[in-house]
């Protein structure tokens, strides 16, 4: 096997604290030596150069949230096409939803996602099992089979878990060792809104989310979790009172993650104003308001949120985009956009440094879903990103890899974005 | 002044809202209102003004009285209309909107007026299409015709719009009227006071630049305009107040009530009333209603729109 070493970067590793010039050198899968410099290798005939002078080299990006479209809506995405505009956004690996057709709530799809990601050589696809047969909510999954399969969470998509269901999953899913990962929002308040409830949705008349409703369910999930034990995901948080309840509940000494998306983090509600209703900006949850927005990136900054997920959900355009906004199915594609956006929107405009980012982008999502990456450490796997800060480019849909076309962001200039990926050691390509 | 010799131009394409213009703008749109209201008074009420234009009528939602103003407002301007409704046509066929708009595009209107029951459609359209696009209604949106005609009203009425004390009264989260009313009387400098039971008040509403109250009679007080909307009890899936009777008791304008206003008050109404609901016969009726007012200058109001978009716009280019 070829071995490849990474000259001259800017090694960012929140896992070991590093932030400097190093040498990465990885061999067999794995990352084999990592020092100040690894210049006597460079001769070896065995060894591939991959130059990294002025470019940010980092544990592999992790996406804990992507609605992948197969198996039985490849019209909307494709493991292909999923994989191939992860690895062209930075990701070395993604965490799948369940909710494909048949949801993933067996054994067979857990294999067959995996082998078949495997097969493709491109990013490593982590499945989420469905928390119940045919995300209805009502039977357990056969969660200690699925975590054996390689599920490493799990997760019933958007769908809200009833009290008493919800606090059975957190105690079975014990044994398995998975997290519930869970979207809260009381859909009987939420009821008919397609946007967040305020000042913006009362001048478009269009009906609102409010957004108690989310912060109303993270309190109830976060009172049964101190009641049952095991592990808890927040999948997203995005509402001020919601940040307020994490930090309470962590505070407390809660096993509780949340993470935040980046259109959560950059756009607010006014956004669906601004934009005269593109369906581009319809979201489930919905963009918030402009306070929820501040909140979320204080709690980015001050360590409250444990990962940014990009919730890529690809749809087909004739379903998403040419239709009114209210029949727009709520969902955006990511993967090629968020590190692009955060390093522009976040990193750039001084919300976070760049050591912040790698740990909300690599480190977070490992150890949330308790996976071998997000770290540079000698003996990890060999799964590197490295970033360009300084390049600019323009988010430009129709050259997306993803099938997926829908993107608030479409047009914008950003700067900064991935531009290599290393999946087990080998240099990946989209 | 007749509208042959109008000398006015118009800079925008579509008309999909008010929020978007300015004052300028409005009484741009209301001083030509004066001029096609002249039309309606004489003998023979049509002018060669639009002669050779095509305007598409495209109604999802059903509407009569919209329809029919836009529809005599384009033949007394010789305007050829053709109309699409929600029912009986590919409009309910499941057709997509923008095939919808590719096909109409494809007849090469002039102008397309448009009604749908979902926020947003006419600016769907407007994005794909050349022609110019009217909005006449998108859900719980705007109603821009609407507001105007009514604006042309109070100014027939009382002379003016800035200072006036109006006062809107009844289901507001279901009102495309409220949104578009609000945005016109705010930006010309009227007061604006919204009151109507707090389970069908949008949040937020007083950034908007208005009062908000629940008390009818206070909303009352010392008002020159009232306006009473329409309860859309079609439009409640759940009970946002208890009974009819109720509501009529509590939010229903009645002679009674209306003796807090100013002595001049007038009563508006954008039809279709719901007489015993949200208003009184007595008053629907009544010396200070000026609704059937409001009906005729509806055409005059949507003859100057069709007149700026398709002639005064082309003129300015």
């Amino acid at each position: 096997m070829t071995r490849v070493l990474i000259r001259g970067g800017r090694v960012v590793d929140p896992s070991q604290g590093l932030d400097e010039v190093r040498d990465l050198l990885l061999e067999e899968g794995h990352v084999a030596a990592s020092s100040a410099s690894l210049a006597d290798l460079a001769d070896a005939p065995d060894i591939d150069i991959f130059d990294a002078f002025g470019l940010v080299v980092a544990p592999g990006f992790i996406d804990g949230r992507v609605h992948l479209g197969e198996p039985g809506f490849e019209e909307r995405e494709t493991l292909q096409s999923g994989l191939r505009a992860a690895v062209a956004g930075g990701y070395t690996a993604v965490v799948a939803l369940p909710d494909s057709d048949p949801v993933n709530d067996t054994r067979a799809v857990t294999e067959m996602l995996r082998s078949s990601a495997e097969a493709l050589g491109l990013a490593r696809l982590y499945p989420m099992a469905a928390v119940s047969k045919g995300l209805r909510g009502e039977k357990l999954a056969e969660l200690g089979e699925l975590a054996e399969a390689g599920a490493v969470a799990a997760c019933d998509a958007e769908h809200t878990l009833g009290t008493a269901f919800l606090r059975r999953a957190l105690l079975y899913a014990q044994h398995a060792d998975l997290p519930i990962v869970h979207r809260a929002r009381d859909c009987d308040l939420e009821d008919d809104g397609v946007m967040h409830e305020g000042e913006w949705s009362t001048r478009l008349g269009l009906p609102g989310c409010p957004g108690m409703a989310e912060e109303m369910v993270i309190a109830r999930d976060l009172l049964l979790l101190a009641d049952t034990g095991g592990r808890y995901h927040l999948s997203p948080v995005t509402t001020a009172g919601g940040v307020a309840r994490v930090r309470e509940g962590k505070a407390s000494g809660l096993a509780l993650t949340c993470e935040v998306t980046p259109h959560h983090l950059v756009l607010s509600d006014q956004e669906v104003l601004t934009s005269g209703f593109d369906p581009a900006t319809r979201v489930a949850p919905p963009l918030r308001s402009a306070d929820d927005v501040e909140a979320l990136r204080a709690a980015l900054a001050d360590g409250t949120v444990d990962m940014i997920a990009s919730d890529h959900r690809p749809y087909h355009r004739d379903h998403k985009l040419d239709v009114q906004f209210s029949a727009s199915p709520p969902g955006i594609v990511g993967l090629e956009t968020t590190v692009g956006v955060c390093l522009d929107r976040l990193v750039g405009a001084g919300v976070i440094d760049v050591m912040r980012l790698v740990e909300l982008l690599s480190t977070g999502p490992a150890r949330v879903f308790g996976l071998p990456g997000g770290s540079l450490e000698v003996g990890r796997p060999a799964d590197v990103t490295v970033l360009d800060l300084d390049a600019t480019w323009r988010v430009d849909p129709e050259g997306f890899h993803s099938l997926g076309r829908a993107t608030p962001f479409a047009g914008e200039e950003l700067r900064g974005r991935a531009s290599a990926v290393f999946v087990g050691g080998r240099r990946v390509d989209a | 002044m007749s509208p042959d010799r109008l000398n006015v131009t118009w800079g925008r394409k579509d008309l999909l809202g008010i929020a978007e213009l300015d004052a300028a703008e409005i009484g741009v749109i209301l001083d030509t209102a004066e001029s096609f209201a002249e039309v309606g008074t004489r003998p023979i009420k049509k002018v060669p003004t639009l002669r050779g234009r095509t305007v598409l009528n495209l109604f999802f939602e059903p509407s009569t009285r919209t329809r029919s103003s836009f529809e005599l407002a384009e033949k007394r301007l010789s305007a050829d209309s053709l109309n699409f409704s929600g029912s009986g046509s590919a409009l309910s066929k499941g057709e997509s909107l923008i095939d919808t708009a590719l096909n109409l595009q494809a007849m090469q209107p002039d102008l397309v007026v448009v009604r749908h029951q979902h926020p947003g459609v006419p600016h769907l359209l407007a994005r794909r299409l050349e022609a110019g696009v009217v909005n006449a209604g998108d859900g719980a949106h705007e109603h821009p015709t609407q507001a105007l005609l009514d604006a042309f009203t109070i100014r027939r009425h009382k002379g003016r719009l800035e200072g006036l004390r109006v006062a809107i009264i009844g289901d507001i989260q279901h009102s495309r009227v409220v949104r578009s009313n609000i945005h016109l009387l705010t930006k010309v400098g009227a007061d604006v006071v919204i009151a109507g039971p707090r389970t069908v008040m949008p949040p937020e509403l007083a950034r908007l630049g208005v009062e908000v109250t629940s008390d009818v009679d206070a909303a009352l007080e010392g008002a020159d305009v009232v306006m009473m909307l329409r309860v859309q009890l079609e439009r409640h899936q759940r009970s946002l107040f208890p009974t009819v009777r109720e509501y009529f008791r509590f939010f229903g304008l009645t002679e009674e009530r209306l003796r807090r206003a100013q002595e001049d008050v007038i009563v508006m109404h954008p039809g279709p009333m719901n007489r015993g609901v949200e208003i009184d016969s007595a008053v629907a009726d009544g010396p200070y209603s000026v609704i059937l007012d409001q009906v005729q200058n509806g055409v005059a109001v949507r003859m100057a729109i069709l007149y700026l978009l398709m002639v005064a716009r082309k003129e300015a280019a």
